[in-house]
């Protein structure tokens, strides 16, 4: 156990985790998941986003194992998941949709048969047991009966299962569904806590919640990647949003030195598009000045989340396209 | 792991209200049994010493109480195999079997495991009453040792259909009922056989009830010991074959 703990520690940043390409799923005629790739590294905390039935789960299930993918190949740190299930399923803690729980145990009685299933080794039960249930905050709970937990603890109990072996990799399916604001937001300090030594996977279609939590972001609609960036990349921007005291013609913004097409969205206030207009703020605000033409406000127009949620999931796929991995 | 799982199953059980009924309704209905056999034993003393040969008190009550007991058995086989895998799945608790380091042979074996032992306690529940009778008399310890292999043989069977069906269905009682339907059809078909002179052979082998009534009669035939494991083993892989391919489609 010390052994495995020391490689989590000192892993480089860039070891690859989990590498699936071209997952494809059918039920029945319904094609489910179409040509999925999903890369994790250590350190990466991954927001699988989408609507409602876009094929997260199926996603997180065929990643873990318990489905089966129809098509695609599956590496779980170098062991492939289909062939070598028992070395590569070590290495995941998987948080189901539903967590699986057993209500007529309590939650010690629970967790050690889960570290028993996970192949902890008997001396370091106690220990782990204990270490996940203090991460988890389920210290003072240790006797209760699951059953008679509220569903926030519930739900920190399935986080609790998920972590007990310490994998290098953690699976969450909408952790923070059904909690309290209060509760969701001390998941998602836990999630954040539990990143910096694991690679994470979550789903959701909670957009504040990924910009909270996550550093990359893969957006699955219709059972397609449509877009896979980090949280970075994903502000990004290249428009520019300019408040002018007087309406200019639209000819005259274009001949900013960077601008490649201006609109305008009423008498003030324009709109600024170029390739790297996100470094060349204080050169246009110097040209307006010199231009005379009372300038009011300049602002970097950051990408939201929900921008691209909507314009993707409403058809508009075709223009990220080349992003999708 | 194997062990793992076949306690956590045992624990369940006696968690619930379910276990503990069981053992105390078994053990009410076979006291009764076992006090009238002793009764009619009692009945028939004065007419057994005049025979030469005659059946003793392994035949006349561990026997018949045995034979009664095989009944009840079958009646709460279904009770215990039906929630194996189906509840799991209700639950959405197998998941956390299939995204942990086990094989299906893993999960399966400690699923079967875990009602065998169940099992096993009632059974030597059961077999205390008859032993209690070492106090006031003998017993054929050979003839009472095979009636017990063949509960022991019979509830290994009735269990892996029960786990079986189990797998199959999505619901505890959809899987109970057809494996009643089961079980009583492979108790009662031997009925038809008799009927027609050319069948008996075929119909009798298949039937439980015929295997398990040899080994109380204290005949321990290798080809009774054949069939119980066969069947057993058959729905064993055929449960294994089963959650495999559930995770195949949906």
């Amino acid at each position: 156990m010390y052994a495995v703990h020391f490689l989590i520690v000192f892993c480089p940043m860039s070891s690859t985790l989990i590498d699936a390409q071209h997952l494809h799923r059918y039920y029945a005629d319904t094609h489910a998941v179409n040509d999925v790739c999903i890369e994790l590294r250590q350190g990466d905390i991954l927001g699988l986003l989408g609507p409602n039935g876009a094929g997260k789960t199926s996603c997180m299930q065929m990643l873990c194992g318990s489905l089966a993918p129809s098509s695609g190949q599956i590496t779980i740190k170098q062991f492939d998941l289909l062939e070598q299930p028992a070395q590569a399923k070590r290495h995941i803690g998987y948080l189901p949709d539903k967590p699986p729980l057993y209500h007529e145990l309590t939650v010690d009685e629970y967790l050690n048969y889960v570290a028993r299933l996970r192949k902890v080794s008997k001396a370091s039960i106690a220990a782990q047991r204990n270490k996940s249930k203090q991460q988890c905050g389920l210290s003072q709970h240790g006797k209760k009966l699951i059953g008679h937990l509220s569903k926030g603890y519930q739900q920190r109990l399935g986080i609790a299962q998920a972590i007990i072996h310490q994998p290098d990799i953690i699976i969450l399916d909408e952790p923070t569904v059904g909690l309290d604001p209060i509760q969701i937001r001390e998941i998602r300090e836990l999630i954040g806590e539990l990143g910096a030594l694991h690679g994470i996977i979550l789903s959701t279609h909670i957009l504040p919640e990924v910009q909270a939590v996550c550093n990359r972001v893969q957006m699955i609609h219709q059972g397609r990647s449509l877009f896979n960036k980090s949280m970075q990349q994903l502000r990004q921007s290249n428009r520019v949003l300019l408040q002018l005291e007087q309406p200019i013609d639209v000819v005259e913004l274009e001949k900013i030195p960077g601008v490649d097409s201006a609109q305008a969205l009423n008498q003030q206030q324009y709109l600024l598009d170029g390739e790297q207009l996100q470094d060349s703020l204080a050169e246009i605000s110097r040209y307006c000045v010199e231009k005379n033409w009372g300038l009011l406000k300049i602002q970097l127009q950051e990408n939201t989340l929900e921008q691209i949620f909507i314009s993707l999931s409403s058809g508009d796929a075709t223009t990220h396209d080349e992003d999708a991995a | 792991m194997i062990r793992a799982i076949a306690l956590r199953e045992l624990r369940s059980l006696f968690f619930s209200p379910l276990a503990w009924l069981i053992l105390a309704v078994v053990q009410i209905l076979l006291a009764w049994k076992f006090l009238s056999l002793i009764e009619l034993f009692y009945q028939l003393q004065p007419e057994l010493v005049k025979i030469n040969n005659a059946p003793g008190v392994t035949d006349l009550i561990v026997a018949p109480l045995f034979d009664f007991s095989k009944i009840l058995l079958l009646m709460i086989a279904p009770l215990i195999t039906m929630r194996l895998i189906s509840e799991e799945k209700q639950n959405g608790t197998l998941p956390l079997l299939f995204s942990s380091p086990l094989s299906m042979t893993q999960i399966v074996l400690g699923k079967y495991l875990g009602a065998l032992l169940f099992f096993s306690l009632l059974i030597i529940q059961i077999s205390l009453m008859p032993l209690s009778l070492l106090l006031g008399t003998e017993l054929d310890m050979g003839k009472f040792a095979a009636a017990l292999l063949g509960q022991f043989l019979t509830i290994s069977a009735f269990i892996a259909l029960g786990l079986y069906l189990s797998c199959l269905s999505p619901q505890p009682v959809t899987a109970a009922v057809i494996t009643y339907g089961l079980l009583i059809m492979l108790w009662i078909i031997n009925i038809a056989g008799n009927t027609e002179a050319g069948q008996t052979n075929f119909f009798n082998y298949i039937s439980m009830n015929q295997h398990s009534l040899q080994m109380l009669r204290g005949i321990v035939h290798t080809s009774d010991i054949a069939y119980f494991v066969l069947f057993s083993l058959l729905f064993i892989v055929l449960s294994i074959r089963q959650l495999d391919s559930q995770r195949l489609q949906h």
